[in-house]
């Protein structure tokens, strides 16, 4: 399978996940002003600071050319997922529920957490066991996830809670210890913790790339 | 073209001091008359003020400096360049450098150390090296004092707002908090870059006719005179510099970053200098001279962000995020295509030139015209007038009653701010971005950065205990680079290159040049025994406060390499029933050690360190780690061994049970100085008892002192005994952020 990775101006993390993704297949890095997805297989939005962050995080970013193909890309069931700064974009972009607010602290926190698996729907969680620990990075001052009560309550019986951090793991007070979602086919993830920083047991843990392996997987 | 200017003699009757408010000598400003055969005009002077202002010229360092050791058969860029960088073999290069930013971050802590970030990173990357690290050493007034925290928490915030955003990670550092930094904070930050060797480029201007291209961020008034202004006097009336202060762009800095990698990796540029004190005079300045050529710069080409600038202020703008390339005529359209791909701006500004002159032109008028070698080569360079202090002259406020016993003790000396743990701090900094984190902040001695692209890691580490240099200045700078070379030792890495950052007080007392004199000595000589080279630094000086002048603090940066980083040793025990060994040379002295801070009982004096002995130790516990035959190593530092036992617990975990009684009896100790004492040479291994055993050498010496396992540190020492419950180490040790957050 071939993965793209979306690069903004202000990117973080793209080399990192155009690595991880490397490892369960072909990934190639995808420019923001290009326009199409022609002949990619699954699309990763990274982490990062785009456009610095500077209006609000992934306010900006939304509107680069490549969004409009990726927002087609995803209503035809294209499988995306949205890290951190990948997240706000999603949600920026109406392709996730719910908005990430800073965090209860207002500090950045850069810390190993355990988030529990909730809902296998997604290609990333496919294949994972609900109630199932992983222990991945954050990494974020603007992390906090939160939505009306009654979107919530929507999100948990439509099964679109995809990840929530373990209990005492929650880094930066998101609601209902939310730590990732999808959108309502479940085809879209979007996660706060960073995957692509636990493919590696030098690096801390290896429990990430179970993501991007389910996701190989689902789509062989 | 003519420059207008008045004859000197015109002059000579009315000459007004502008000089003296631009911090020139009135003898120096003679000398520049004499070089340039007139007066200087406005542009000129404001030149000269900055170029020959002790930050860009290091008028009181650069004879000291010439002591240190610069050359090995693994340099690849030595001082001089924008950093130094190291061969690793493979076609790759790792470039490093550290830089303060002292004065701007004790006037706004913020931006001061946001900047001081952004400043050392293009240092890195105007290399052709990417950025993978970054590491900061922070000085602050004692923790109670409501300014300490303030300066604490800005500078902090600052650093995590660049480095986070920009996307680089902040691997490492260290805080120490004494009351001599009260009013002069000191943030050196440290930046580590990956270079293919033969990408790299040189910051010296070449080839006549070329063109010099302005790249990054717009030119506005801010930071005019930051150089002179700030960071070559004594702070006094901080609030009123406050204009001086540079203000951060990470964003603009990332996309810069970016673009430049990809211009030096299709080979676009002839050189590249970042713009840092004292703006595009410096640049443009060292870049004619490195190059032995001259420079037009049109200032009507430089993009502003306030179009009314008068060319002395667009000369010596420090506004942030901007690059100086050299590109030859017939590249510059694919240089301004990649420019405008990575939407940062770009605009050819002049020109190299065969005059062997700065000519600054505002249209066709020509606006300054001075010799490259005047304005860069010619600073007069100040003999210092030492003299050693006969006592200790910086206070000391005891804050730990003498007749306290072994555990409150080892409880104070967790709890005090220079031991305790700092994760309030590195958890603000992204320590992971770039994948090659495989040991981070406080999981080992040193971090270790995992580099595939030579199939091995590097280790890099950065410190420098002022109040032990205040002690002694010699020693407690040997000190400061054995303390790096250990913490690379405990992981298994071995020293390849040294940075350093000189923070002083006033040279030009006699006092702060006798410390700075007998540091550089120390340096020196620590460099030479063991033979790594400094490849760079940096020199602050006129660190005061109303009270005087700072701890003589050089840090000292270095970088090392590991052929595994799977052996890469944590500084935390790993298992119940290890044993626990004291391995070195260590001769414990409570002389300048946070016991004696608290106490109130510092004093001048150190004891004397054997460098050979100390550097054989460490080469042989690296070899050690490099074995695998220990499952944990920390070095003894601040706090003594008892502090050392106690981290390694913490990290773990799991209690300790420990009998000093061998140290007490082989190196004469008392039981409190074998508990609470420091000094070079000493760490604590754990592994299996029988492989411990097997690495005791003439080189290394092995103590077994212990056990791991149980809830409590148990320590036997002569005299003393303690046992303190693990979860009471723990929460001491961890007190800095309730007791940061909760001012």
């Amino acid at each position: 399978m071939i993965w793209g990775v979306v690069q903004f101006p202000g990117s973080c993390d793209e080399r990192d996940a155009l690595a991880a993704a490397g490892l369960v297949g072909e990934a190639r890095m995808l420019w923001h002003a290009d326009d199409d997805l022609d002949g990619i297989d699954a699309v990763v939005v990274p982490g990062g600071f785009s456009y610095g962050d500077y209006l609000r995080a992934g306010a900006l970013a939304r509107f680069s050319r490549l969004m409009e193909a990726l927002a087609a890309f995803a209503q035809q069931g294209g499988p995306v997922l949205g890290i951190c700064n990948g997240f706000q974009v999603l949600c920026e972009a109406g392709l996730l529920p719910g908005a990430l607010l800073t965090n209860e602290d207002i500090r950045f926190v850069c810390r190993q957490v355990e988030v529990v698996v909730e809902s296998n729907r997604s290609p990333f969680t496919a294949g994972l066991e609900p109630g199932e620990r992983l222990s991945i990075p954050v990494k974020h001052q603007q992390g906090r996830f939160f939505a009306p009560d009654d979107v919530l309550d929507e999100l948990e019986s439509c099964d679109q809670v995809a990840l929530r951090y373990a209990a005492g793991h929650n880094p930066n007070g998101s609601v209902r210890d939310i730590a990732g979602v999808t959108n309502e086919a479940g085809n879209v993830l979007g996660l706060m913790p960073h995957p692509e920083h636990a493919v590696d047991e030098l690096t801390g843990s290896v429990d990430g790339l179970r993501l991007f392996k389910a996701a190989a997987a689902a789509l062989a | 073209m003519r420059l207008e200017t008045k004859t000197r003699n015109e002059e000579r009757g009315t000459r007004n001091s502008a000089h003296r408010e631009l911090g020139l000598a009135d003898s120096e400003y003679e000398q520049i008359c004499e070089l340039i055969g007139r007066d200087p005009n406005v542009v000129e002077l404001a030149m000269f003020s900055l170029l020959w202002s002790e930050h860009c010229a290091y008028k009181h360092s650069r004879k000291l400096l010439r002591r240190l050791p610069t050359e090995g058969k693994r340099v690849v860029m030595g001082p001089g360049e924008n950093a130094g960088a190291v061969d690793l073999g493979n076609g790759y290069a790792v470039a490093f450098k550290v830089e303060s930013h002292n004065h701007p971050s004790a006037v706004e802590p913020f931006q001061g150390a946001a900047t001081g970030v952004g400043g050392i990173l293009r240092d890195v990357f105007a290399l052709g090296a990417r950025p993978i690290a970054i590491l900061d050493s922070l000085r602050f007034g004692q923790l109670d004092s409501q300014r300490s925290r303030y300066l604490l928490d800005g500078a902090v915030r600052g650093i995590g707002a660049y480095g986070n955003s920009i996307g680089v990670p902040t691997v490492g550092g260290e805080i120490y908090f004494e009351a001599p930094y009260e009013h002069n904070c000191l943030v050196n930050a440290m930046c580590v870059g990956l270079a293919r060797t033969e990408e790299m480029v040189r910051a010296a201007a070449s080839g006549v006719g070329n063109l010099v291209v302005l790249m990054g961020a717009s030119t506005g008034r801010d930071g005019i005179g930051g150089a002179s202004v700030l960071a070559s006097a004594e702070l006094e009336e901080g609030e009123e510099k406050r204009p001086s202060v540079q203000i951060g762009d990470p964003f603009e800095e990332s996309k810069l970053l970016e673009c430049c990698l990809e211009l030096l990796g299709q080979g676009l540029l002839v050189s590249l200098q970042d713009l840092g004190a004292a703006g595009l005079t410096s640049s443009a300045g060292e870049m004619a001279s490195a190059g032995g050529v001259g420079v037009d710069i049109d200032v009507s080409r430089v993009p502003l962000r306030e179009a009314d600038m008068e060319p002395f202020e667009i000369m010596v703008s420090e506004s942030q995020e901007r690059m100086l390339a050299v590109v030859e005529p017939a590249n510059l359209e694919r240089v301004l295509e990649l420019c405008d791909k990575w939407q940062t701006g770009a605009a050819a500004i002049g020109e190299v030139t065969d005059t062997g002159r700065i000519r600054v032109l505002r249209g066709d008028e020509l606006v300054g015209d001075v010799p490259v070698s005047a304005l860069v080569d010619e600073c007069p360079l100040y003999d210092l007038e030492p003299q050693e202090p006969d006592s200790w002259t910086y206070g000391n406020r005891a804050t730990l009653d003498d007749r306290a016993d072994g555990a409150e003790s080892l409880l104070a000396l967790l709890a005090s701010p220079n031991v305790a743990s700092k994760r309030w701090a590195f958890e603000q900094y992204d320590s992971i971005v770039g994948s090659r984190t495989a040991r981070g902040p406080e999981t080992a001695d040193a971090a270790v950065l995992l580099v595939p692209e030579v199939d091995a890691a590097i280790a890099v580490a950065i410190d420098g205990n002022g109040r032990r240099v205040a002690c002694d200045p010699y020693r407690g700078t040997v000190e400061a680079v054995l303390e790096c070379a250990a913490n690379l030792g405990c992981v298994g890495a071995e020293p390849l290159g040294v940075t350093n950052c000189l923070n002083f007080g006033n040279p030009e007392k006699p006092g702060p040049a006798w410390q700075l004199d007998r540091a550089v000595s120390g340096l020196a000589d620590a460099c030479e025994a063991i033979g790594v080279p400094v490849v760079g630094g940096n020199v602050s000086l006129y660190n005061e406060g109303p009270e005087g002048p700072i701890y003589p603090t050089p840090v000292v940066g270095m970088v090392g390499e590991l052929p595994d980083p799977r052996r890469a040793a944590g500084s935390g025990f790993a298992r119940a029933g290890d044993a626990i060994a004291l391995a070195g040379p260590f001769g414990p002295s409570l002389a300048g050690s946070e016991l004696a801070k608290l106490r109130g009982e510092l004093d001048l004096g150190l004891p004397g360190v054997d460098l050979a002995v100390v550097y054989a130790a460490i080469a042989g516990l690296r070899e050690a780690v490099r074995s695998g035959a220990v499952a944990s190593a920390h070095d003894v530092s601040d706090g003594g061994l008892a502090c050392a036992l106690a981290e390694s617990a913490i990290a773990s975990g799991l209690g300790c049970k420990i009998d000093l009684d061998p140290l007490v009896e082989e190196r004469g100790a008392s039981g409190e100085t074998a508990l609470f004492g420091e000094g070079p040479g000493g760490f604590v291994i754990s592994g299996d008892r029988a492989k411990l055993e097997q690495l005791a050498s003439d080189e290394l010496p092995v103590l077994v002192i212990g056990e791991v396992g149980g809830e409590a540190l148990e320590i036997e020492a002569a005299e003393q005994s303690l046992s303190v419950p693990l979860a009471d180490a723990e929460h001491a040790w961890r007190s800095l952020a309730e007791r940061v957050e909760s001012a």
